[in-house]
Protein backbone atom coordinates (compact mmCIF):
# COMPACT_ATOMS: atom_id res chain seq x y z
CA UNK A 1 0.00 0.00 0.00
CA UNK A 2 2.86 2.82 1.03
CA UNK A 3 4.75 2.26 -2.12
CA UNK A 4 1.52 2.49 -4.06
CA UNK A 5 1.12 5.56 -2.66
CA UNK A 6 4.16 6.87 -3.41
CA UNK A 7 4.10 5.73 -6.85
CA UNK A 8 0.45 7.75 -6.90
CA UNK A 9 1.66 10.38 -5.33
CA UNK A 10 5.39 11.11 -6.30
CA UNK A 11 4.98 9.41 -10.40
CA UNK A 12 3.32 12.28 -11.67
CA UNK A 13 5.97 14.85 -10.31
CA UNK A 14 8.25 13.63 -12.80
CA UNK A 15 7.59 10.20 -15.04
CA UNK A 16 4.11 10.84 -15.60
CA UNK A 17 4.08 14.76 -15.51
CA UNK A 18 0.45 15.76 -16.45
CA UNK A 19 1.97 18.82 -18.60
CA UNK A 20 5.37 17.17 -19.33
CA UNK A 21 4.25 13.99 -20.52
CA UNK A 22 0.28 14.27 -21.12
CA UNK A 23 0.92 17.81 -22.07
CA UNK A 24 -2.70 19.02 -20.20
CA UNK A 25 -3.19 21.92 -18.25
CA UNK A 26 -1.02 23.98 -20.51
CA UNK A 27 -3.73 27.40 -21.20
CA UNK A 28 -3.30 27.98 -17.73
CA UNK A 29 0.28 27.62 -17.41
CA UNK A 30 0.85 29.78 -20.22
CA UNK A 31 -1.57 32.42 -18.73
CA UNK A 32 -0.87 32.81 -14.75
CA UNK A 33 2.82 32.09 -14.84
CA UNK A 34 4.56 35.71 -15.31
CA UNK A 35 4.61 36.16 -11.29
CA UNK A 36 5.44 33.73 -8.95
CA UNK A 37 2.35 34.83 -6.01
CA UNK A 38 0.25 34.21 -8.57
CA UNK A 39 1.42 30.84 -9.74
CA UNK A 40 1.52 29.39 -6.86
CA UNK A 41 -1.99 30.52 -5.45
CA UNK A 42 -2.99 28.80 -9.40
CA UNK A 43 -1.30 25.82 -8.24
CA UNK A 44 -2.82 25.57 -4.52
CA UNK A 45 -6.14 26.48 -5.68
CA UNK A 46 -5.72 23.37 -8.65
CA UNK A 47 -4.21 20.68 -6.39
CA UNK A 48 -7.20 21.23 -3.69
CA UNK A 49 -9.63 20.75 -6.60
CA UNK A 50 -8.03 17.92 -8.38
CA UNK A 51 -8.01 16.01 -5.37
CA UNK A 52 -11.27 16.91 -3.56
CA UNK A 53 -13.21 16.21 -6.83
CA UNK A 54 -10.89 12.91 -7.36
CA UNK A 55 -11.88 12.47 -3.52
CA UNK A 56 -15.61 13.05 -3.90
CA UNK A 57 -16.13 11.29 -7.64
CA UNK A 58 -14.17 8.31 -6.35
CA UNK A 59 -16.92 8.37 -3.04
CA UNK A 60 -20.05 7.65 -5.57
CA UNK A 61 -17.97 6.42 -8.54
CA UNK A 62 -20.60 2.73 -7.64
CA UNK A 63 -23.37 5.41 -8.24
CA UNK A 64 -22.52 6.90 -10.81
CA UNK A 65 -24.85 5.78 -13.80
CA UNK A 66 -22.23 5.57 -16.75
CA UNK A 67 -24.53 7.71 -18.91
CA UNK A 68 -24.29 10.82 -17.03
CA UNK A 69 -20.29 10.16 -15.29
CA UNK A 70 -19.03 13.44 -17.57
CA UNK A 71 -21.51 15.76 -16.27
CA UNK A 72 -21.58 14.27 -12.84
CA UNK A 73 -17.65 14.63 -12.83
CA UNK A 74 -18.37 18.12 -14.52
CA UNK A 75 -21.00 19.41 -11.91
CA UNK A 76 -18.75 17.61 -8.72
CA UNK A 77 -15.72 19.83 -10.28
CA UNK A 78 -17.71 23.07 -10.64
CA UNK A 79 -18.72 23.39 -7.19
CA UNK A 80 -15.63 23.33 -6.06
CA UNK A 81 -13.79 25.98 -8.25
CA UNK A 82 -17.22 27.81 -7.08
CA UNK A 83 -16.12 27.57 -3.90
CA UNK A 84 -12.36 27.89 -4.18
CA UNK A 85 -13.03 31.20 -6.32
CA UNK A 86 -15.36 32.54 -3.31
CA UNK A 87 -12.70 31.72 -0.60
CA UNK A 88 -9.91 33.48 -2.90
CA UNK A 89 -12.09 36.56 -3.42
CA UNK A 90 -12.95 36.74 0.40
CA UNK A 91 -9.30 35.77 1.85
CA UNK A 92 -6.82 37.32 -0.78
CA UNK A 93 -8.94 39.52 -3.45
CA UNK A 94 -6.13 41.02 -5.09
CA UNK A 95 -4.75 37.48 -6.13
CA UNK A 96 -8.29 36.54 -6.99
CA UNK A 97 -8.35 40.09 -9.24
CA UNK A 98 -4.82 38.89 -11.28
CA UNK A 99 -6.18 35.07 -11.50
CA UNK A 100 -9.28 36.71 -13.28
CA UNK A 101 -10.96 33.68 -15.24
CA UNK A 102 -8.43 31.38 -14.42
CA UNK A 103 -9.82 30.36 -11.77
CA UNK A 104 -13.27 29.60 -13.31
CA UNK A 105 -11.30 27.81 -16.07
CA UNK A 106 -9.78 25.51 -13.69
CA UNK A 107 -13.25 24.02 -14.08
CA UNK A 108 -12.16 22.98 -17.77
CA UNK A 109 -8.64 22.23 -16.84
CA UNK A 110 -8.06 18.89 -18.48
CA UNK A 111 -6.06 17.51 -15.97
CA UNK A 112 -8.88 17.83 -13.20
CA UNK A 113 -11.66 16.19 -15.72
CA UNK A 114 -8.41 13.79 -16.55
CA UNK A 115 -7.80 12.74 -13.41
CA UNK A 116 -11.63 11.85 -12.44
CA UNK A 117 -12.48 10.24 -15.57
CA UNK A 118 -9.04 8.11 -15.64
CA UNK A 119 -8.68 7.44 -11.91
CA UNK A 120 -11.09 8.47 -9.50
CA UNK A 121 -13.93 6.47 -11.53
CA UNK A 122 -11.89 3.31 -11.06
CA UNK A 123 -9.87 3.67 -7.39
CA UNK A 124 -11.11 4.00 -3.69
CA UNK A 125 -11.21 7.61 -2.51
CA UNK A 126 -8.26 8.30 -0.10
CA UNK A 127 -5.85 6.76 -3.05
CA UNK A 128 -7.64 8.98 -5.74
CA UNK A 129 -7.39 11.88 -3.46
CA UNK A 130 -3.08 11.34 -2.85
CA UNK A 131 -3.60 10.94 -7.18
CA UNK A 132 -5.35 14.80 -7.30
CA UNK A 133 -2.76 15.66 -4.84
CA UNK A 134 0.07 13.97 -7.09
CA UNK A 135 -1.05 15.07 -10.05
CA UNK A 136 -1.40 18.89 -8.62
CA UNK A 137 2.07 18.63 -7.52
CA UNK A 138 3.33 17.60 -11.09
CA UNK A 139 1.47 20.84 -12.58
CA UNK A 140 2.58 23.06 -9.48
CA UNK A 141 6.21 22.12 -10.43
CA UNK A 142 6.27 23.07 -13.77
CA UNK A 143 3.99 26.06 -13.42
CA UNK A 144 6.60 27.30 -10.86
CA UNK A 145 9.71 26.72 -12.88
CA UNK A 146 8.10 28.35 -15.63
CA UNK A 147 6.97 31.06 -13.09
CA UNK A 148 10.59 31.56 -12.27
CA UNK A 149 12.13 31.88 -15.31
CA UNK A 150 9.51 34.36 -16.64
CA UNK A 151 9.43 36.24 -13.65
CA UNK A 152 13.36 36.36 -12.89
CA UNK A 153 14.06 37.18 -16.59
CA UNK A 154 10.89 39.23 -17.71
CA UNK A 155 10.29 41.27 -14.47
CA UNK A 156 13.86 40.74 -12.79
CA UNK A 157 11.94 39.88 -9.45
CA UNK A 158 10.98 36.78 -7.38
CA UNK A 159 7.96 36.61 -5.81
CA UNK A 160 7.82 40.32 -5.88
CA UNK A 161 11.29 40.72 -4.34
CA UNK A 162 13.38 42.70 -7.27
CA UNK A 163 16.46 40.64 -7.71
CA UNK A 164 17.62 42.14 -10.92
CA UNK A 165 17.85 45.86 -10.55
CA UNK A 166 15.41 47.64 -13.34
CA UNK A 167 16.42 50.20 -15.61
CA UNK A 168 13.24 52.16 -14.89
CA UNK A 169 13.96 52.05 -11.00
CA UNK A 170 18.01 52.80 -11.65
CA UNK A 171 19.39 49.79 -11.90
CA UNK A 172 20.88 48.34 -14.79
CA UNK A 173 19.09 45.36 -16.07
CA UNK A 174 16.81 45.86 -18.88
CA UNK A 175 13.61 43.35 -18.59
CA UNK A 176 13.27 41.13 -21.77
CA UNK A 177 9.54 41.80 -21.98
CA UNK A 178 8.80 38.65 -24.00
CA UNK A 179 8.79 36.46 -20.86
CA UNK A 180 5.78 38.72 -19.77
CA UNK A 181 4.16 37.65 -23.01
CA UNK A 182 2.34 34.13 -23.31
CA UNK A 183 4.33 32.95 -26.14
CA UNK A 184 7.51 32.68 -24.07
CA UNK A 185 5.78 29.98 -21.63
CA UNK A 186 5.18 27.75 -25.05
CA UNK A 187 9.34 28.47 -25.16
CA UNK A 188 10.07 27.32 -21.62
CA UNK A 189 7.72 24.21 -21.66
CA UNK A 190 9.00 23.15 -24.77
CA UNK A 191 12.54 23.21 -23.12
CA UNK A 192 11.31 21.68 -20.02
CA UNK A 193 10.25 19.27 -21.61
CA UNK A 194 12.97 18.33 -23.93
CA UNK A 195 14.87 18.18 -21.10
CA UNK A 196 12.71 15.94 -18.77
CA UNK A 197 13.02 13.18 -22.14
CA UNK A 198 16.60 13.43 -22.19
CA UNK A 199 16.63 12.70 -18.50
CA UNK A 200 14.20 10.04 -18.90
CA UNK A 201 14.87 8.65 -21.97
CA UNK A 202 11.93 6.38 -21.51
CA UNK A 203 9.19 9.78 -22.29
CA UNK A 204 10.57 9.47 -25.88
CA UNK A 205 7.60 9.22 -27.95
CA UNK A 206 8.31 6.18 -30.94
CA UNK A 207 8.44 8.46 -34.12
CA UNK A 208 5.02 8.18 -35.76
CA UNK A 209 6.89 7.29 -39.83
CA UNK A 210 10.26 7.37 -40.64
CA UNK A 211 11.72 10.02 -43.21
CA UNK A 212 13.08 7.38 -46.24
CA UNK A 213 15.95 8.13 -48.58
CA UNK A 214 15.88 10.75 -51.76
CA UNK A 215 13.71 8.59 -54.67
CA UNK A 216 14.49 11.03 -57.13
CA UNK A 217 18.43 11.11 -56.34
CA UNK A 218 18.88 7.32 -56.06
CA UNK A 219 17.38 6.96 -59.22
CA UNK A 220 18.94 9.02 -61.20
CA UNK A 221 22.07 7.43 -59.91
CA UNK B 1 -36.42 -5.24 -7.75
CA UNK B 2 -37.63 -6.12 -4.56
CA UNK B 3 -35.35 -6.07 -1.43
CA UNK B 4 -35.68 -9.68 -1.00
CA UNK B 5 -34.98 -10.85 -4.69
CA UNK B 6 -32.13 -8.31 -4.38
CA UNK B 7 -30.33 -11.23 -1.25
CA UNK B 8 -30.45 -13.52 -3.06
CA UNK B 9 -28.74 -12.28 -6.69
CA UNK B 10 -26.59 -9.34 -5.09
CA UNK B 11 -25.05 -8.91 -8.40
CA UNK B 12 -28.27 -7.63 -9.60
CA UNK B 13 -29.23 -5.59 -6.70
CA UNK B 14 -28.35 -2.49 -7.67
CA UNK B 15 -28.46 -1.41 -11.25
CA UNK B 16 -26.65 1.92 -11.35
CA UNK B 17 -27.52 2.42 -14.99
CA UNK B 18 -31.15 2.25 -14.56
CA UNK B 19 -33.29 5.67 -15.54
CA UNK B 20 -34.39 5.41 -11.29
CA UNK B 21 -31.18 5.73 -11.07
CA UNK B 22 -29.80 8.48 -13.07
CA UNK B 23 -32.50 10.84 -12.16
CA UNK B 24 -32.19 10.06 -7.78
CA UNK B 25 -27.98 10.56 -8.55
CA UNK B 26 -28.87 13.65 -10.49
CA UNK B 27 -31.42 15.11 -8.46
CA UNK B 28 -29.41 14.56 -5.16
CA UNK B 29 -26.06 15.57 -6.99
CA UNK B 30 -27.90 18.79 -8.05
CA UNK B 31 -29.11 19.21 -4.68
CA UNK B 32 -25.76 18.80 -2.54
CA UNK B 33 -23.95 20.93 -5.03
CA UNK B 34 -26.56 23.77 -4.43
CA UNK B 35 -26.46 23.60 -1.01
CA UNK B 36 -22.27 23.75 -0.38
CA UNK B 37 -22.18 26.37 -3.07
CA UNK B 38 -24.87 29.29 -1.89
CA UNK B 39 -23.86 28.46 1.67
CA UNK B 40 -19.95 29.08 0.58
CA UNK B 41 -21.21 32.18 -1.38
CA UNK B 42 -23.39 33.65 2.01
CA UNK B 43 -21.17 32.82 4.30
CA UNK B 44 -18.40 35.06 2.30
CA UNK B 45 -20.36 37.45 1.15
CA UNK B 46 -19.88 40.30 3.42
CA UNK B 47 -15.91 39.46 3.53
CA UNK B 48 -16.01 39.90 -0.26
CA UNK B 49 -18.30 43.27 -0.05
CA UNK B 50 -15.95 44.84 2.52
CA UNK B 51 -12.59 43.47 0.21
CA UNK B 52 -14.70 45.27 -2.34
CA UNK B 53 -15.09 48.21 -0.74
CA UNK B 54 -11.42 48.69 0.40
CA UNK B 55 -10.18 47.94 -2.74
CA UNK B 56 -12.36 50.92 -4.07
CA UNK B 57 -10.82 53.77 -1.56
CA UNK B 58 -7.35 51.98 -2.57
CA UNK B 59 -7.92 52.66 -6.01
CA UNK B 60 -9.09 56.14 -5.22
CA UNK B 61 -5.82 56.65 -3.36
CA UNK B 62 -3.66 55.27 -6.20
CA UNK B 63 -5.40 57.45 -8.49
CA UNK B 64 -4.86 60.57 -6.47
CA UNK B 65 -1.10 59.18 -5.89
CA UNK B 66 -1.43 58.85 -2.09
CA UNK B 67 -1.13 55.51 -2.57
CA UNK B 68 2.39 54.17 -1.37
CA UNK B 69 4.19 50.74 -1.62
CA UNK B 70 4.52 50.04 2.23
CA UNK B 71 0.59 50.93 2.90
CA UNK B 72 -0.40 47.30 3.16
CA UNK B 73 -2.65 47.12 5.94
CA UNK B 74 -6.36 47.90 5.36
CA UNK B 75 -6.66 50.37 8.84
CA UNK B 76 -4.08 52.56 6.90
CA UNK B 77 -5.77 52.78 3.77
CA UNK B 78 -8.93 53.63 5.94
CA UNK B 79 -7.16 56.37 7.91
CA UNK B 80 -5.26 57.45 4.14
CA UNK B 81 -8.83 57.43 2.53
CA UNK B 82 -10.24 59.46 5.74
CA UNK B 83 -8.33 62.41 4.22
CA UNK B 84 -10.85 63.31 1.75
CA UNK B 85 -14.09 65.29 1.80
CA UNK B 86 -17.08 62.84 0.10
CA UNK B 87 -19.06 65.81 -1.67
CA UNK B 88 -22.03 64.80 -4.31
CA UNK B 89 -22.05 66.73 -7.69
CA UNK B 90 -25.65 67.26 -9.49
CA UNK B 91 -24.63 66.40 -12.69
CA UNK B 92 -28.30 67.85 -13.75
CA UNK B 93 -27.73 71.27 -11.48
CA UNK B 94 -24.43 71.18 -12.52
CA UNK B 95 -23.20 72.28 -9.12
CA UNK B 96 -21.65 70.79 -6.16
CA UNK B 97 -24.20 70.11 -3.42
CA UNK B 98 -23.91 71.32 0.26
CA UNK B 99 -24.74 68.82 2.81
CA UNK B 100 -27.72 70.57 3.47
CA UNK B 101 -28.57 69.79 -0.03
CA UNK B 102 -27.43 66.35 0.50
CA UNK B 103 -29.54 65.43 2.87
CA UNK B 104 -32.51 67.25 1.10
CA UNK B 105 -32.20 64.88 -1.68
CA UNK B 106 -32.14 62.03 0.33
CA UNK B 107 -28.50 60.88 -0.30
CA UNK B 108 -26.50 59.05 2.41
CA UNK B 109 -23.31 59.50 1.36
CA UNK B 110 -21.51 56.80 2.56
CA UNK B 111 -24.04 54.37 0.77
CA UNK B 112 -24.96 56.19 -2.40
CA UNK B 113 -24.26 53.39 -5.50
CA UNK B 114 -23.97 55.54 -8.22
CA UNK B 115 -24.73 52.11 -10.35
CA UNK B 116 -27.71 51.39 -8.91
CA UNK B 117 -29.00 54.95 -9.13
CA UNK B 118 -28.32 54.99 -13.10
CA UNK B 119 -31.24 52.22 -13.26
CA UNK B 120 -33.70 54.10 -11.62
CA UNK B 121 -35.33 56.10 -13.94
CA UNK B 122 -36.03 58.84 -11.07
CA UNK B 123 -32.53 59.53 -10.34
CA UNK B 124 -31.39 58.87 -13.76
CA UNK B 125 -31.73 60.54 -17.64
CA UNK B 126 -31.62 58.39 -20.51
CA UNK B 127 -28.56 60.07 -22.95
CA UNK B 128 -29.80 59.91 -26.30
CA UNK B 129 -27.28 58.56 -28.98
CA UNK B 130 -25.28 61.35 -30.11
CA UNK B 131 -24.48 62.74 -26.16
CA UNK B 132 -24.00 59.08 -25.08
CA UNK B 133 -20.45 59.43 -25.84
CA UNK B 134 -18.87 56.80 -23.36
CA UNK B 135 -21.75 54.07 -24.29
CA UNK B 136 -23.27 53.67 -20.87
CA UNK B 137 -27.08 54.62 -22.25
CA UNK B 138 -28.38 55.90 -18.74
CA UNK B 139 -26.25 58.61 -16.16
CA UNK B 140 -27.40 58.65 -12.55
CA UNK B 141 -28.27 62.60 -11.34
CA UNK B 142 -26.16 62.09 -8.82
CA UNK B 143 -22.66 61.22 -8.79
CA UNK B 144 -19.68 61.47 -5.55
CA UNK B 145 -16.69 63.35 -6.00
CA UNK B 146 -13.82 63.19 -3.63
CA UNK B 147 -11.65 66.64 -2.64
CA UNK B 148 -8.38 66.45 -0.94
CA UNK B 149 -8.36 69.46 0.64
CA UNK B 150 -4.78 71.25 1.81
CA UNK B 151 -4.94 74.46 3.68
CA UNK B 152 -8.20 75.86 2.76
CA UNK B 153 -7.42 74.81 -0.85
CA UNK B 154 -8.84 71.60 -2.93
CA UNK B 155 -5.29 69.64 -3.80
CA UNK B 156 -7.13 67.07 -5.82
CA UNK B 157 -10.40 66.25 -6.82
CA UNK B 158 -11.14 62.40 -7.75
CA UNK B 159 -13.80 61.66 -9.81
CA UNK B 160 -15.82 58.37 -11.15
CA UNK B 161 -15.41 57.72 -14.40
CA UNK B 162 -16.80 54.42 -16.74
CA UNK B 163 -17.40 53.88 -20.00
CA UNK B 164 -17.69 50.99 -22.33
CA UNK B 165 -14.92 48.98 -23.94
CA UNK B 166 -14.89 46.29 -26.52
CA UNK B 167 -16.05 43.60 -24.27
CA UNK B 168 -17.09 45.09 -20.67
CA UNK B 169 -17.79 48.78 -18.78
CA UNK B 170 -14.85 49.84 -17.72
CA UNK B 171 -15.25 51.08 -14.38
CA UNK B 172 -12.07 53.84 -12.93
CA UNK B 173 -11.37 56.94 -10.92
CA UNK B 174 -9.27 59.56 -12.41
CA UNK B 175 -7.57 62.17 -9.76
CA UNK B 176 -7.16 66.36 -11.25
CA UNK B 177 -5.10 68.32 -9.42
CA UNK B 178 -5.93 71.49 -7.90
CA UNK B 179 -6.80 73.66 -11.06
CA UNK B 180 -8.99 71.01 -12.10
CA UNK B 181 -7.25 70.67 -15.68
CA UNK B 182 -3.79 68.46 -15.30
CA UNK B 183 -4.19 64.99 -14.04
CA UNK B 184 -2.57 63.54 -11.39
CA UNK B 185 -3.38 59.83 -11.78
CA UNK B 186 -6.38 57.09 -13.51
CA UNK B 187 -7.01 53.54 -12.20
CA UNK B 188 -9.19 50.88 -13.58
CA UNK B 189 -10.55 48.86 -10.70
CA UNK B 190 -13.49 46.97 -12.29
CA UNK B 191 -12.85 45.90 -16.28
CA UNK B 192 -12.86 42.38 -18.31
CA UNK B 193 -11.12 43.62 -21.00
CA UNK B 194 -8.88 40.95 -23.05
CA UNK B 195 -5.90 40.07 -20.42
CA UNK B 196 -2.63 41.51 -21.79
CA UNK B 197 -4.22 44.07 -24.55
CA UNK B 198 -7.22 46.00 -23.56
CA UNK B 199 -6.54 44.67 -20.28
CA UNK B 200 -3.47 46.75 -20.06
CA UNK B 201 -5.58 49.86 -18.95
CA UNK B 202 -4.77 48.53 -15.52
CA UNK B 203 -1.08 48.66 -16.52
CA UNK B 204 0.73 50.47 -13.94
CA UNK B 205 3.65 51.92 -16.36
CA UNK B 206 0.74 52.71 -19.12
CA UNK B 207 -1.48 54.74 -16.00
CA UNK B 208 1.89 56.71 -15.05
CA UNK B 209 2.30 58.21 -18.63
CA UNK B 210 -1.00 60.21 -17.31
CA UNK B 211 0.22 61.83 -14.66
CA UNK B 212 0.70 65.84 -15.74
CA UNK B 213 -1.51 65.29 -18.97
CA UNK B 214 -4.49 68.08 -19.32
CA UNK B 215 -7.69 67.81 -20.43
CA UNK B 216 -8.88 71.22 -21.42
CA UNK B 217 -7.75 73.74 -23.87
CA UNK B 218 -10.34 76.71 -24.00
CA UNK B 219 -12.40 75.39 -21.81
CA UNK B 220 -13.14 72.08 -24.31
CA UNK B 221 -11.73 68.27 -23.62
CA UNK B 222 -8.98 67.80 -26.28
CA UNK B 223 -7.95 64.87 -24.25
CA UNK B 224 -6.55 61.87 -26.81
CA UNK B 225 -5.58 58.56 -26.62
CA UNK B 226 -3.72 58.59 -29.94
CA UNK B 227 -2.75 55.28 -31.99
CA UNK B 228 1.15 54.34 -31.41
CA UNK B 229 3.11 56.83 -29.18
CA UNK B 230 2.86 60.50 -28.31
CA UNK B 231 5.36 62.68 -30.02
CA UNK B 232 7.03 64.07 -27.25
CA UNK B 233 8.14 67.75 -29.78
CA UNK B 234 4.16 68.03 -30.85
CA UNK B 235 2.21 70.61 -29.45
CA UNK B 236 -0.71 68.51 -28.54
CA UNK B 237 1.62 65.96 -26.60
CA UNK B 238 0.33 67.72 -23.09
CA UNK B 239 -3.15 66.66 -24.11
CA UNK B 240 -2.07 62.94 -25.33
CA UNK B 241 -1.07 59.77 -24.12
CA UNK B 242 0.06 56.60 -25.82
CA UNK B 243 -3.05 54.01 -27.17
CA UNK B 244 -2.22 50.45 -25.79
CA UNK B 245 -0.89 48.29 -28.51
CA UNK B 246 -3.11 45.41 -29.95
CA UNK B 247 -6.21 47.10 -28.08
CA UNK B 248 -7.50 49.96 -30.43
CA UNK B 249 -11.23 49.77 -28.80
CA UNK B 250 -10.61 49.81 -25.63
CA UNK B 251 -8.20 52.90 -25.61
CA UNK B 252 -10.75 54.62 -27.85
CA UNK B 253 -13.52 53.72 -24.99
CA UNK B 254 -11.09 55.14 -22.61
CA UNK B 255 -10.38 57.93 -24.50
CA UNK B 256 -14.90 58.33 -25.12
CA UNK B 257 -15.37 57.57 -21.23
CA UNK B 258 -13.21 60.82 -20.46
CA UNK B 259 -14.24 62.75 -23.23
CA UNK B 260 -17.87 61.99 -21.68
CA UNK B 261 -17.24 62.35 -17.97
CA UNK B 262 -15.26 65.74 -18.06
CA UNK B 263 -17.37 67.17 -20.74
CA UNK B 264 -20.34 69.26 -20.54
CA UNK B 265 -22.77 66.01 -20.19
CA UNK B 266 -20.42 64.76 -17.01
CA UNK B 267 -18.19 67.07 -14.70
CA UNK B 268 -16.79 69.61 -16.74
CA UNK B 269 -19.24 72.19 -15.86
CA UNK B 270 -18.59 71.89 -11.90
CA UNK B 271 -14.81 71.67 -13.02
CA UNK B 272 -15.03 74.92 -14.33
CA UNK B 273 -16.61 76.46 -11.27
CA UNK B 274 -13.89 74.74 -9.42
CA UNK B 275 -11.11 76.49 -12.05
CA UNK B 276 -12.80 79.92 -11.16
Amino acid sequence: MSSQLKEVVWGPVFTNNPIGLQILGICSALAVTTQMSVALVMCVALTLVTAFSNFFISLIRNQIPSSIRIIVQMTIIASLVIVVDQILGAVAYDTSKQLTVFVGLIITNCIVMGRAEAFAMANPPVISFMDGIGNGLGYSIVLMLVATIRELIGSGSLMGVELLPLVTNGGWYVPTGLMLLPPSAFFIIGLLIWALRSWKTEQVEEADYVIGGHTALSRAA
Amino acid sequence: MSEANSDKKPEKKYDKDSIKNVVVVAMSLCFVCAIIVSTAAVQLKPQRIANKELDRNKNILIAAGLYAKGVTSDSQIDKLFEQFTIKVVDLQEKKLLSDAEVAAAGIDIKRYDQRKAAKDPSLSIDLEKSRDIASISRRARYSVAYLLEQNGTVDRIVLPVHGYGLWSTLYGFIALEGDANTVAGITFYEQQETAGLGGEVDNPKWKGLWAGKEIYADGKVVFEVIKGSVDPASAKAIHQVDGLSGASITSRGVQNLITFWLGDDGFGPVLKQLQG
